[in-house]
């Protein structure tokens, strides 16, 4: 079972995580986008560390209702309301119960991804974070395995590179975003890194 | 690539406090990045809030006045600003009559100011949104999230803003913000990349003989890149491309708007060949404005924006205006 230590856990690691790749995420944004994700995803999490740090929440949904209101208050652009809805959601979805199995946690993920598929007008396919977010909780929801959904994220993440970007800034690049892997899907893929961290 | 900057983290607050220091008329609201009316709220009259990116100035500091915005929200640079700042700037501007919210069609600027408009109307101010979708290089088709906001945004914020201080209605104040943009189509093309502080160079690979047309304001590519050309030669292509998607039936209102990166000199030069190829075609000019007011850092470049006069817009345009950025009639 999963409590909200847990996820504070996790949080913290998607913060040391996200700063260690943000110059990697600025450059992949740098070939397709506006060279801007790492920064944002850094000042991001940032805020939702220390916000965490500073008032500790006792459940499993808090800790992630906390962090999306955080992303959306600070980081601005497309990945604020995207991630910050995200985590929002799912932190909802959870409600307020002292401890979550990860099945329940990837379910609760899913309804996330959802509600970031909605706001964008993306599915699955168009070259953003949804093709990391959904294979990684689809692993996770079927065995309850972080492992695997970490894998499944980061091969979502790679998948992107052939594909030709239909939404957010790349896909005014149109034909020419082919080639280069998306950064909103790799910054996914390091948030499931950080949660198989956290659960090894 | 040198900047004159501190560290990367700081150069949208640093940018603040040099406007505040600069521009002691306006309340700028270093830690919360907005920058307010000082007689805001104007008692009886509809508010204009716009913002967006840090990387574009003047654009959207550089209009806030009598006349034209009453607040605007700085990002990070070439990032948003987030709803917090847009609820906030509603806040101090509303005076009951309404906020009008002028947000540039990016996915970002669109998500925020969403999300802004529903926090602001839970605290009772009224909102009304215009997006702004100019640039016609890109192509509103099934495959992208539409046409991009660039050089009519200053149209738009400009003319809306002068319906407003007039005390034309929220209604009122939108329809004519979505009329100007309706009548109005940019096209930009980029000598040089631009360089963004958090890179620290440039965001994009542009050869030296090479020149990308269809350019957005972020850097981002456009339709294609050719050898470079002649001011002549560039002012043809830029303004055909306008009007193959705009048909003006008068004269129209023409914006030569620098990048950043271009000298006057080169802009008035480009500025006289854009007047030529617009007579060539047949379309009279009513008014010119030249000059680096929707930017992209140190980007060499420029862009045509053309919208479609008539005689309330014209009336509207002249209405006095005192901003940082735009002043003229008072």
């Amino acid at each position: 079972m999963l409590d909200a230590g847990f996820l504070q856990r996790w949080m913290a690691a998607a913060a040391a995580a996200v700063e260690r790749e943000a110059d990697h995420l600025t450059e992949l944004d740098s070939a397709i986008g506006d060279a801007d994700h790492g920064a944002n995803m850094r000042r991001g999490f940032a805020a939702v560390a220390a916000a965490l740090d500073a008032e500790p929440q006792t459940t499993p949904g808090a800790v992630l209702v906390l962090a999306g209101r955080q992303l959306i208050s600070t980081v601005g652009g497309a990945s604020g309301p995207l991630y910050g809805t995200l985590l929002r959601r799912a932190g909802k979805a959870l409600g307020d119960a002292a401890e979550v199995t990860p099945e329940a946690l990837a379910e609760a993920l899913g309804t996330g991804v959802a509600a970031v598929a909605q706001l964008g007008g993306a599915t699955a396919g168009d070259k953003t974070m949804l093709d990391a977010l959904e294979p990684g909780v689809a692993a996770l929801a079927r065995d309850g395995d972080f492992a695997a959904a970490a894998r499944a994220a980061r091969e979502g993440a790679a998948a992107t590179v052939p594909m030709l970007a239909r939404k957010g800034r790349a896909s005014y690049l149109g034909e020419r975003s082919v080639g280069h892997q998306d950064p909103g899907a790799t910054s996914a893929a390091v948030l499931f890194a950080a949660l198989a961290e956290v659960a090894s | 690539m040198k900047m004159l900057i501190n560290v990367p983290e700081t150069v949208v607050a640093d940018a603040l406090r040099g406007f505040a220091a600069a521009h002691p008329e306006l309340t700028v609201d270093v830690e919360n990045r907005i920058v307010v009316r000082r007689d805001a709220p104007v008692a009886g009259k509809v508010a204009l809030v716009s913002g967006g990116g840090s990387g574009h100035e003047p654009l959207h500091a550089g209009f806030v006045g009598p006349g034209m915005l009453s607040a605007a929200a700085a990002g990070e640079v070439f990032t948003s600003p987030v709803p917090d700042q847009m609820v906030r700037a509603a806040a101090a501007v509303d005076s009951g009559a309404g906020v009008l919210f002028v947000v540039k069609n990016y996915t970002g600027d669109v998500l925020n100011f969403d999300m802004a408009a529903e926090l602001a109307e839970d605290e009772g101010v009224q909102v009304a949104k215009v997006l702004v979708d100019d640039d016609v290089a890109v192509s509103d088709s099934l495959y992208t999230a539409g046409r991009r906001g660039t050089g009519a945004t200053l149209f738009v914020e400009k003319i809306a803003g002068a319906a407003a201080d007039e005390g034309a209605p929220l209604e009122r104040v939108e329809s004519i913000a979505r009329r100007v943009n309706a009548a109005s189509r940019s096209f930009g093309v980029a000598l040089s990349a631009c360089s963004t502080p958090a890179k620290g160079g440039p965001t994009f690979d542009l050869p030296p003989g090479e020149l990308e047309l269809g350019v957005g304001i972020h850097g981002e590519p456009g339709r294609e890149r050719r050898p470079m050309m002649t001011a002549r030669e560039i002012a043809d292509v830029a303004v055909d491309a306008v009007l193959d998607d705009l048909d003006p039936s008068g004269p129209v209102m023409l914006l030569v708007n620098g990048m950043g990166g271009t000298p006057l000199l080169e802009l008035y030069g480009f500025g006289a060949e854009v007047h030529r190829v617009l007579k060539e075609r047949g379309v009279p000019v009513a008014r010119t404005l030249v000059g680096n007011y929707v930017t992209s850092l140190d980007m060499a470049g420029a862009s045509v924006t053309l919208c479609q006069a008539d005689e309330e817009l014209l009336r509207l345009w002249d209405a006095p205006v005192q901003t940082p950025a735009l002043r003229w009639g008072r």
